[in-house]
Parts: structure tokens; C-alpha cells; sequence
């Protein structure tokens, strides 16, 4: 593992469970800066719960995440103090969500949602923060769908200023959540370009995705997930060319 | 009838006025007040969420007339006294906050949980998020049972009467007393309700229509 001070996302003893239900045994999760991290796993392994632990959408038992030099830990069976609930808005600041549903915000244009946070978050200027937002709506070459609802968007689109509301923003990590689940195959390749300009433009990013192709061209790590632990964390190219074990192998002799 | 409806008119312009006054400041107060309780119904302070149950369970479990009863007659009792047209208003106001309470509850809880989580993702506070995201929305799918409130409310501003508020109904009540024909009275009050509930409904269908056409 590299220098400390390089960690732009660090996640140590994440414990999670819903119910009876034990989803995450304690998980350790280094992310370097400007590194594109893909976990990958079978359904249900707990990948998207750790993703959404590191935001707190989904609040760990136990554990301690920390994202951006912001620190927040989390002791079992106690109530947040309101020191924890402003790290965690601070967390949140500095990271931004891509969902498989987009939850682009229903009432408001594309613009719009690119340049909520700016306005509400940052209290950038309107005018300002609208010349932000078109530079990233051309950024994944929406820029003519600017005063579109979502509504009258594709899911490709859709996804797309999902990505550019995230960027606006300017995240230490991006998080995706399966980003093309949602998407009909032939959209998926609009969505998955964008990111692999993001991961060449250096963005560090943290992507939950069964995209073997996605893995292969962009990512600098593989991490695998089961049954709530990390089972392997490796190099894409020992990841794919058939040196991990033999679950591995099973698992994407499934996916591809 | 005409003769007796052109008789009747300046004091049923009157009562329209009165009518038209009570629904609306009631329902924009109640509104406010509304909005207020449903907020404090979801809030994740203990206290707050059970004195919006609280108060919904009373205002919403008991007759609007024996809260106005209580109001006008009762009150004094303790030292408040009311005119007639205050009370009328503060009972509509309280009764209609408690129902347009849960109409904007369930506007509130039809938004989607992805709105929530995209909303808190970009570490929006818990009042902005609101403001911004969930209110907007869910105010407009909550716009029809809000009309149908609204038009309740229209009708239940007759209960005034009772409290000698000479809005439409009492109108009727007293040239009908007068003059032995009270059909034709109630007849024409009962169309006068039923043209501004119309206008009601009309207004209602444009607003829905475009805010569906804009975001859907």
C-alpha cells in the first residue's frame, strides 16, 4: 500500500447488517488518489452496501470511513453526535453518487440538476455556476440537452448527467453504483466512455459493476467481494488472465 | 324564482363574499399550518412527530361543528371571547390543517427514495433537500387530494351559520324563514356552492395538467 497521506478513500472494520442478516464482516478498503477501483462480485456479496457505507446512505454498524481527509467513526448501538452528522455531510460533499436508477430530480431540467449542488451546496453565483454546468453537460456531450426534463431523456442521457452533476461538484471519489445496469445494452456504451475519459483524465473512481470490458480497459483494480469480505484485491491483468483463484475464474466464466 | 333570487341578491352577494373570505383564509392558513404539522410528522425528533399525531388525531377525529361550537360558545367560558367570523375561521383553519396535514404527508412519501439519496449524496442539508428537491415534487402529486380538501372546505363554511356568520347558508336559512320559501332558497345556495366548486375543479385540472406536462 502506498503513502497514507495519498488515500483518498480509506475504509477500515465496515460491519453491516440488515436484520439477521450479516452483509458486511468487517471490510477494509484503501482507494489511492487518481487509482479507478471496480469491485466486482456475485449478487449479493455486499459490494453496493459497502459503497453506500462509505457515504452513510447506508449506515455501517461499526467501522470507520474516511474520505477526503474527513474521518468518521462509527460505534456500534450509538446514536450519531451532531459532530458525526456534520462529517458526514462534509463526507458526502466530498464524494459524489452515480446510480443505477440516475435519480436525476424529476422538476428540474438538465442544467438544472447538473448545477443544484453548486447553487445550494457551494452557493455559487446562478450565472456562474449555469457556465460550470454547460461545460460538463458538453463534457459528456449533452450540452444540447441542456433545458431537456429528465423525462424527455434516454437512460443513457439520463446517466450521463447523473455523471456531470457528480462532476460539478469537483468529488475526490466518484462512486458508481452499477451505472449501467438500468441501460439497454446499446446505451451502455455512451455511459462507459464518459467514464473511461473521467478514469484517463485521472478522476479517482470506485465502480460496482458486472462491465468485464469496463474492468479490463479502465481499471487499476479488481477488488472481489463474497458473502461480506473481500476475497481478492489485485491487478486487472491478474484479475482477468485466469492467475486468481479458482472462484474467480467461476465467477467470470458466469458474468462474461 | 327570479323575482325572489333578484330580491335576495345584495344580501347573497354579501354571503358569497363571506363564504368566498372564509374559505380562502382558511385554507391558506391551514395550508401553512399543515404543511408545518406534516414536516414535524416525519421529523426525526421524537416529540415533535407525536404533537403532529397528536394533533391529528383531535382536529381530524371530532366533528368540525363541535370544534366551531367549542371555539364560539365555549371558549368564553375561560375568558376568550371570539366574534363570530374569527371563530369560524380559526375552527376551519385547525380542521382543515389536520387533513391537509396527511394530504401533504403522503405527497411527501409518494417522492422517491432515489430522490432522497441523490439529494443527501451531494451533501445538500436535510432543509434544502426539502425545499428543493422533495417538496416540489411531492406538493404536485399531492395536488389532487388538496382540491378535493379545498372543495370540502367551500362546503363546510356553511357549519358557520351556526354561529350567526351570515355567509350563504344562513342567507338561505333567513329569506327563507321570511318568506315561507325555503326550496327555492336552499336550491339557489346549493347551485351557488356547486358553481364555485366547479371553478374549483377546473382550476385544480389546469394546475395538474401543467405540472404533468412539464415533468413527465
Amino acid at each position: 500500500m502506498s503513502n497514507i497521506m495519498n488515500n483518498t478513500v480509506k475504509a477500515r472494520g465496515i460491519h453491516k447488517r440488515f436484520g439477521a442478516t450479516k452483509v458486511l464482516h468487517g471490510v477494509d478498503l484503501d482507494v489511492d488518489k487518481g487509482e479507478v477501483v471496480v469491485i466486482m462480485g456475485p449478487s449479493g456479496s455486499g459490494k453496493t452496501t459497502l459503497l453506500r457505507s462509505l457515504n452513510f446512505l447506508e449506515q455501517p454498524d461499526s467501522g470507520m470511513v474516511q474520505i477526503g481527509g474527513i474521518q468518521v467513526n462509527i460505534t456500534e448501538n450509538k446514536p450519531y453526535t451532531s459532530r458525526q452528522k456534520k462529517d458526514i455531510e462534509q463526507i458526502r460533499r466530498k464524494s459524489a453518487m452515480v446510480f443505477q436508477s440516475f435519480n436525476l430530480f424529476g422538476h428540474m431540467t438538465a442544467i438544472a440538476n447538473v448545477i443544484e449542488g453548486l447553487i445550494s451546496v457551494q452557493g455559487m453565483p446562478v450565472k456562474a455556476a449555469k457556465e460550470k454546468g454547460l461545460a460538463l453537460l458538453e463534457r459528456v456531450g449533452l450540452a444540447h440537452k441542456a433545458e431537456a426534463y429528465p423525462a424527455h431523456l434516454s437512460g443513457g442521457q439520463k446517466q450521463r448527467v447523473a455523471i456531470a452533476r457528480g462532476l460539478a461538484m469537483d468529488p475526490e471519489v466518484i462512486l458508481f453504483d452499477e451505472p449501467t445496469s438500468a441501460l439497454d445494452p446499446e446505451l451502455r456504451d455512451d455511459v462507459l466512455d464518459v467514464m473511461r475519459g473521467l478514469a484517463r483524465d485521472g478522476m479517482t473512481m470506485l465502480v460496482v459493476t458486472h462491465e468485464v470490458r469496463f474492468a479490463k480497459s479502465a481499471a487499476n483494480r479488481i477488488i472481489f467481494m463474497e458473502q461480506g469480505v473481500i476475497l481478492a484485491d489485485s491487478t486487472a491483468e491478474t484479475f482477468f488472465n485466469g492467475q486468481a483463484s479458482a472462484r474467480i475464474s467461476q465467477f467470470l466464466g458466469q458474468v462474461q | 324564482m327570479l323575482e325572489l333570487f333578484m330580491r335576495a341578491l345584495p344580501l347573497l352577494q354579501n354571503a358569497l363574499l363571506l363564504t368566498l373570505l372564509l374559505s380562502a383564509s382558511s385554507f391558506v392558513l391551514g395550508c401553512v399550518l399543515g404543511l408545518f404539522i406534516a414536516l414535524a410528522r416525519i421529523s426525526s425528533f421524537r416529540v415533535l412527530r407525536y404533537a403532529a399525531f397528536a394533533y391529528v388525531s383531535i382536529f381530524r377525529g371530532t366533528p368540525l361543528l363541535v370544534q366551531l361550537l367549542l371555539i364560539y360558545f365555549g371558549l368564553p367560558r375561560i375568558g376568550i371571547v371570539l366574534e363570530p367570523v374569527p371563530s369560524a375561521i380559526i375552527a376551519l383553519t385547525l380542521f382543515s390543517a389536520s387533513y391537509l396535514s396527511e394530504n401533504f404527508r403522503s405527497g411527501i412519501n409518494a417522492v422517491d427514495k432515489g430522490q432522497w439519496e441523490a439529494g443527501l449524496s451531494m451533501g445538500l442539508s436535510y432543509r434544502k433537500l426539502m425545499q428543493r428537491i422533495i417538496l416540489p415534487q411531492g406538493l404536485v402529486i399531492a395536488i389532487p387530494t388538496v382540491g378535493s380538501r379545498l372543495i370540502a372546505l367551500v362546503k363546510d363554511t356553511s357549519l358557520a351559520s351556526t354561529v350567526t356568520v351570515v355567509e350563504l347558508t344562513r342567507v338561505a336559512d333567513q329569506v327563507g324563514a321570511a318568506t315561507f320559501r325555503y326550496m327555492e332558497m336552499f336550491l339557489m345556495v346549493g347551485a351557488i356552492y356547486w358553481i364555485i366548486n366547479q371553478i374549483l375543479t377546473i382550476i385544480q385540472t389546469c394546475l395538474e395538467e401543467r405540472f404533468s406536462r412539464s415533468h413527465r
